[in-house]
């Protein structure tokens, strides 16, 4: 009753697996398209910013059938990626990380252009007026000042590839041991004779991750805010 | 030696700036709103000049915009400390104190790590995160962080405005070891008369984003604005006497007399200059006696210049040298029949004197 199957084993690797590659790969994209709305003045920025927002408000099924039918393996930029790279989304556990990034990347942009906006300018001012260039000034002053921000960022897109269903589903479909999550399994689960046992282990073992992410997360935010804090 | 002349539009208002500091300390004065902090955000480059030129010496250009000169701010070597210190709070004091260090170039590195920690007595610190710093300790790290990139000038931009009387009497005597141990010339903007006329060689005098005066402290503080009594005032140079320990007083000597300082300070023949605003000036044709008044200095009147309706400011030419401003009813100079050429005596109360910014 209380034992894993080694098939719901398979789900929770791949679930965790899924879920940390969304998040380390598009943390770099984060923090660029954050600072860009944070500092940058270009034309267009508002539709930048709407855009990358739009998985939040779209139906998680009309992200992932937008990525089947742009990452797919005759679509265009799918097939060229195929072709020339040997990287292929459609199907694979690599396409529900890519799913699970997109919708993932409102929450962490937001977390962290919000660290990058408080962060007072006159500080990077001084690290100008000492010699520092625009480059050495963001990884010596900007970025180590906005990292509470973005540990807060990478634990929402974690937790929201975690949870991630409906665009993982439509994308990658539910293939079990490739593109089969602990969401899907679950789905599979109810969708079966018997399979309320299966559903609820997988369920407890959900609640489990996402509290002890929580936790975690607390604690690293915690830490790094007492570093860059203005106050003792 | 530093040369400006530039133009910046700011919303309603325009700053037109133009001059050339001297050697030693050249403060940049005025009230709020009268351009200082854009002139110091155009010299570190922060921000640029709609027109103009910056120049540090003939061959050293910052700006220039006729002929497309814009040297990044992080290339120009100007030592900014903000009068909020804006030290690096993810960094410790050493980090902090290093951090422009590693920018500059070898061969200019003559600013010695050793030597700005022990002047500056910031080496209990070292190890120290910034945000536990009080406020003064803070104001010195962020003159150290400055002086250790080694930089051209110093601009240092109201740096002990935040910061209480104690913290102030402990900062300025170390900005003037800065500019004789250092070498490095200085910028100092601030709207403290005090500060200004104990600091400074050269001043400018900013109002209304335009240049009003330029000189020495003696020649430009206290002297703009006639209208207004209470900003008028006088920076006299007299030096240390003997101090009355019974009584906790030092003779300060001029020429035209001696005046009594309500502190003892030493040593005896520094050179000091005080401030005597013009509402503390009381007038005598004669050296009166049985009064409490100890202070009083001989010279004869320079000039009489209306008020208002009510009041004049009296110019006296002290004996020795120095122009004593006075501040009186018109009835007063009437009954005393003053007029310029006549002697007169210059009464000042020892308590309107204030000792605070000379000590240290």
């Amino acid at each position: 009753m209380y034992a894993l199957s080694p098939a719901e084993w398979t789900a929770i690797h791949l679930s965790l697996r899924v879920a940390g590659w969304a998040t380390l790969a598009s943390l770099p994209i984060a923090v660029l398209l954050a600072y860009l709305l944070a500092r940058g003045r270009f034309p267009g920025k508002t539709l930048l910013d709407a855009v990358i927002h739009l998985p939040l408000v779209l139906p998680p099924v009309v992200t992932g059938y937008l990525l089947l039918i742009t990452f797919g393996r005759r679509a265009p930029v799918g097939a060229f990626l195929a072709e020339h790279f040997g990287i292929v989304f459609s199907f694979r556990w690599t396409g529900a990380a890519l799913a699970c990034a997109i919708m993932g990347l409102p929450l962490s942009v937001r977390a962290i252009r919000l660290a990058f906006e408080a962060i007072d300018r006159r500080l990077e001012d001084a690290a100008g007026t000492l010699g520092a260039g625009p480059v050495v000034t963001f990884f010596a002053v900007t970025l180590p000042l906005a990292l509470p921000g973005v540990i807060v960022g990478a634990i929402l897109c974690f937790a929201r590839a975690l949870g991630e269903f409906g665009a993982t589903i439509t994308f990658v479909s539910n293939i079990p041991g490739e593109t089969q999550t602990i969401s899907a399994a679950i789905y599979t689960a109810t969708q079966v004779p018997n399979g309320d046992a299966e559903a609820m282990r997988l369920t407890v073992i959900a609640i489990m991750i996402a509290v002890a992410a929580l936790v975690a997360a607390e604690l690293v935010q915690r830490g790094a805010a007492r570093r860059v804090s203005q106050h003792a | 030696m530093i040369s400006i002349d530039v133009d910046k539009r700011l919303g309603a208002f325009h700053l037109v700036a133009k001059f050339a500091g001297g050697p030693g300390i050249v403060a940049l004065s005025g009230r709020s709103g009268s351009g200082k902090s854009t002139l110091v955000r155009l010299i570190a480059g922060l921000d640029r000049p709609d027109r103009g030129r910056i120049a540090l010496g003939p061959a050293h250009v910052l700006v220039d915009t006729e002929r497309g000169i814009f040297v990044p701010k992080h290339r120009r070597r100007i030592g900014l400390v903000f009068q909020d210190a804006q030290l690096f709070p993810h960094l410790t004091v050493r980090q902090n104190l290093l951090f422009g260090r590693v920018f500059a170039p070898r061969a200019a590195r003559r600013v010695g790590f050793d030597a700005v920690v022990e002047t500056l007595g910031v080496g209990h610190l070292l190890a120290r995160r910034t945000p536990r710093l009080s406020g003064g300790e803070r104001q010195r790290v962020a003159i150290g962080r400055a002086l250790l990139a080694c930089p051209h000038l110093l601009l240092m931009d109201e740096p002990l405005a935040s910061l209480d009387d104690a913290r102030k009497a402990e900062i300025l005597p170390l900005i003037e070891r800065l500019r004789d141990e250092f070498g490095t010339p200085i910028v100092y903007v601030s709207h403290a008369m005090a500060e200004v006329a104990r600091l400074a060689q050269t001043v400018v005098l900013l109002d209304a984003g335009r240049v009003v005066a330029v000189g020495s402290p003696q020649q430009t503080l206290g002297l703009a604005d006639p209208g207004d009594r209470f900003a008028q005032a006088t920076v006299l140079d007299v030096t240390l006497g003997e101090v009355d320990a019974a009584y906790g007083l030092t003779a300060l000597h001029h020429p035209a007399g001696t005046l009594s300082l309500p502190a003892e300070l030493a040593p005896p023949g520094k050179p000091v200059r005080v401030i005597i605003h013009a509402t503390d000036v009381s007038l005598a044709t004669a050296r009166p006696v049985q009064v409490s008044i100890r202070n009083v200095l001989a010279g004869h009147v320079a000039a009489i210049e209306p008020q208002g309706p009510a009041l004049v400011a009296v110019r006296i030419a002290l004996a020795g040298d120095g122009l004593l401003t006075a501040s009186a009813t018109r009835k007063a100079v009437d009954e005393l029949a003053l007029a310029p050429g006549k002697p007169v005596y210059a009464l000042i109360k020892t308590v309107a004197i204030d000792e605070r910014p000379l000590i240290g």
